[in-house]
């Protein structure tokens, strides 16, 4: 007997996971180069 | 004496190569500073256009019904995942033939997004295969060429960080992102060469077997991660250089001080 899917769920879930998946990497990113340029123009004023 | 000028000249302006023109951190930086944002935003709008279109309007498949959505999202990530090691390949070659200083830094940098893309492929993929292949995994040439794709990645990731923590040559690592080059066109021919759950390439050289109302969203999608992932190598640039300038001058100014006392 074949399987009754419901579609949209797991179209929802892609998107969901690719949306969270993709926020943290740009988020992690931006913070990861704010954070380290500031380290760096703290070791040009020491 | 004019012959002389003309010499000077060229020895100040000689570049052995059009793109170690690029190879000055300070005029990367220069040029990183409004491209990074420019390719944030870009890549968010053409994104979230791209996927709100093919979400809303496109129909269902006469197989697959309204799972062809995740096409949408599938399709650019797998591109970009490979996309991202041929990337890594490319910067490696120019690092190890012309020596660019920038080449193993844009390697480092591409490594990441390029396995959060890979991992995106995976299992966007093994969520589609449970309602259309009944199965969310098959141990099949292209499912599994991708999974040595995503161990690949943070194999150069954990190597490449190891040598920048020693301070080692990086050429360990680019040797290790070209041998793994290989792996690309495999994945791009395994539904070719081996029989497998995985549908034939729907998109070849100037050919397409994928409806309009569903390739168009797709190709706008594939611009728009393309707009994000290049944001992200830029940040990771940006990132890794501030790191090393900021370590150099610690260095120097303990070194100063060390040769003071």
């Amino acid at each position: 007997m074949r399987e009754q899917f419901d579609m949209m769920a797991f179209v929802n879930a892609v998107y969901a996971l690719t949306f969270l998946c993709v926020t943290a990497l740009l988020v992690w990113s931006w913070l990861g180069m704010r954070k380290s340029e500031k380290k760096r123009e703290e070791a040009r004023e020491k | 004496m004019v012959a002389a000028c003309t010499c000077q000249r060229d020895k100040r302006n000689f570049e052995p190569y059009p793109m170690h023109g690029f190879a000055n951190p300070a005029r990367f930086l220069r040029l990183a500073k409004w491209l990074t944002p420019l390719l944030l935003v870009s890549g968010m709008v053409v994104t979230l256009a791209a996927l709100a279109w093919g979400y809303t309007t496109a129909p269902p498949d006469r197989l697959m019904g309204d799972s062809v959505k995740i096409l949408f999202i599938h399709l650019p990530v797998a591109w970009l995942g490979m996309g991202g090691w041929t990337a890594i390949a490319i910067a490696s070659l120019v690092e190890l033939v012309w020596r660019h200083p920038l080449a193993s830094i844009a390697a480092r940098a591409a490594a990441v997004p390029g396995a959060v893309f890979a991992f995106l492929c995976l299992a966007t993929g093994s969520i589609w295969g449970r309602p259309t292949w009944g199965t969310w995994w098959v141990w099949d040439g292209r499912l599994t060429s991708m999974l040595v794709l995503l161990f690949l990645y943070l194999g150069y990731i954990a190597l490449s960080s190891a040598l920048a923590r020693e301070g080692s040559s990086s050429r360990i690592a680019a040797i290790f992102g070209l041998v793994g080059a290989i792996n690309v066109p495999i994945i791009n021919r395994s539904v070719v060469w081996w029989n497998s759950l995985h549908q034939p390439p729907s998109i070849t050289m100037g050919k397409s077997m994928i409806d309009p109302v569903y390739l168009y969203p797709v190709l706008v999608s594939l611009l728009g991660f393309s707009l994000l992932f290049g944001a992200v190598v830029l940040m990771r640039m940006r990132t890794i250089l501030a790191d090393m300038q900021a370590e150099a001058r610690l260095r120097r100014k303990a070194m100063q001080a060390a040769e003071g006392v």
